[in-house]
């Protein structure tokens, strides 16, 4: 049964110069596609792969991920506010679907309520200073 | 009874001032009443933030060796153009400036990540920023190529020069037609689907002083975290404009041409700005100290959200085809409360400029004269008033003929 999954693969600093996604495609016989790749030498990496194979491989290849000492996420698009961009204008207030944004009363700050987010993405251009990203 | 601007500057000196915020200042006047009050109080400050297109800064970069002339020539920063059109060693950035290789709108809505606004914001940050720039050689100034790293601590001088911001009141904008529209008000959802409005209300500097009493020509203000003034009127100052009976203009009105020393400023208070499908722009914190010379000022300064009225304009229509006629008129209370009703329908509302900021701004300027470091300057002119005749004109479009052969 073939089973297609999108997955975070988190690499400590250890493992980031040593061929483990090779590894993972050849020895298990999985196809692969990067949807995200940060990797800095001499500091941890960060990979976003679909993949795609027989169940069986599919289970063994996260096995051995694990074996080598990646942490390994199903993959949570989300979508966060940089504190530090945001001006609190409230363009976003009334351009977002499904209301996750508000004006706090008091200090007439807007709250993002992240828990409402449906990662529909329209605030990401619609924000003015671009306080709003998509993370993976 | 009135106070000298001398009295309050010394109080301001020895520490003693007392000073209220634009929006402190009316719960104290009910208080202790108006007569009290006035005995008091010394200074009202204002504050805004919001995005102000008619911002722009201009610099010196020093001479470069050999000697090159970038008056005449071109000049790109971070690859976005700058007016080179002065001496050899002068360039001014607008806040709207594109690169040239933008996209713009080709694919509706354009995003416009980046521009003059954000060239200004990363200049007052401290970043270093890319010139590039060509010219025509001459015997005195040779050099004809420049491409090199500027950071304004280099720069001789870095000046914020912003012809039009500070809008007494403003549009308020909504789309009446079927399609969302992307405007510099924002994104307008169809049907009346929202509506966007921008302006700080009871803390907005010239809604606090609306027949200019106090606010004029060489006022010292806060600018973009520094110190700046007002240089002149702005550019479309309309003080004509309706008016409600306490003075309050019910659309854009008086508007400042301010001026300051960039070096000083602070990137948190002039930030680069994008508005989807419209372009960039710079979001700049403005504040406005007014002094309690007279009662009349200090009720000036007592002005609510719900005295300031906001004309509805029609921004899939009225508005780009300049025809006259309001949607509706409503209170900057009802805008603030989130949602406003018009013709039965009940509309989501949302701001464009920071109050939260304007309100840090007014605080910010409290302090700074608290502490007698910021005196309050008399005008050396006033703004043209309500008297003064000044209207703003639509273009005088007057079409050149194919028989103007000359042009050919």
């Amino acid at each position: 049964m073939k089973t297609s999954k999108r997955i975070v693969l988190r690499f400590p600093q250890r493992l980031v110069d040593r061929p483990i996604v090779y590894h993972l495609i050849r020895d298990y016989d999985l196809a692969f596609n990067i949807l995200k790749a940060s990797i800095t030498p001499d500091k941890e990496g960060l990979m976003v792969l679909e993949i795609t194979g027989e169940r069986e491989a599919y289970d063994k290849g996260i096995a051995y991920l694990n074996e080598a000492g990646v942490k390994i996420d199903a993959l949570n698009r989300e979508v966060t506010r940089n504190e530090h961009r945001c001006t609190h204008c409230g363009a976003c207030v009334t351009m977002c679907p499904v209301y996750a944004f508000s004006i706090d009363e008091e200090s007439r700050e807007i709250k993002f309520d992240a828990k409402k987010c449906i990662v529909c993405g329209i605030c990401i251009q619609g924000c003015p200073p671009r306080a709003m990203e998509l993370h993976f | 009874m009135q106070k000298t601007l001398e009295e309050i500057n010394q109080r301001i000196k020895e520490g003693k001032a007392v000073v209220l915020t634009a929006e402190e200042i009316v719960g104290y006047a009910k208080e202790k009443g108006l007569k009290a009050a006035f005995k008091e109080v010394d200074v009202v400050t204002t504050g805004t933030f919001g995005p102000m297109c008619s911002s722009g800064a201009y610099f010196n970069i020093g001479h470069t060796t050999p000697r090159m002339k970038l008056g005449g020539g071109r000049a790109y920063l971070n690859d976005v153009p700058a007016y080179a059109a002065f001496a050899a060693a002068d360039l001014y950035i607008g806040a709207n400036a594109l690169p040239d290789d933008d996209p713009r709108n080709r694919i509706h809505p354009g995003e416009f990540n980046y521009g003059g606004g954000h060239v200004i914001e990363e200049l007052v940050a401290g970043k270093d920023v890319r010139l590039e720039a060509s010219a025509y050689g001459t015997d005195c100034y040779p050099r004809r190529r420049l491409s090199s790293y500027i950071n304004i601590k280099d720069l001789n001088e870095a000046v914020l020069f912003n012809m039009r911001n500070a809008y007494q009141n403003y549009n308020v904008a909504i789309n009446l037609s079927d399609k969302t529209i992307y405007t510099y008000m924002g994104v307008l959802k169809p049907n009346m689907g929202n509506i966007n409005y921008c302006t700080a209300g009871m803390l907005s500097p010239l809604l606090n002083d609306p027949y200019y009493r106090t606010i004029g020509i060489g006022s010292r203000i806060f600018l973009g975290g520094g110190v700046g003034y007002v240089a002149w009127q702005g550019t479309q100052h309309n003080p004509g404009v309706a008016r409600t009976d306490g003075g309050v203009p019910k659309g854009g009105s008086g508007t400042l041409a301010v001026i300051g020393d960039l070096k000083q400023m602070d990137a948190r208070y002039l930030v680069g700005t994008s508005m989807l499908g419209y372009g960039v722009t710079l979001s700049v914190g403005i504040g406005v100290p007014i002094p309690i010379l007279s009662e009349e000022i200090l009720q000036s300064t007592l002005v609510t959200d719900n005295d300031i009225v906001g004309t509805v304009i029609d921004y899939s229509s009225a508005y780009p085809n300049l025809r006259p006629g309001a949607v509706a008129e409503v209170t900057y209370a009802q805008l603030r409360s989130g949602k406003v009703h018009i013709n039965g329908k009940e509309i989501p509302t949302a701001s464009l400029c920071s109050y939260s900021r304007a309100r840090e701004i007014a605080g910010k300027l409290k302090s700074w004269i608290e502490k007698g470091t910021f005196e309050i300057t008399s005008p050396v002119a006033p703004l043209p008033g309500i008297d003064s005749g000044l209207s703003v004109r639509p273009f005088n479009e007057r079409p050149i003929g194919d028989s103007n052969q000359h042009l050919l």
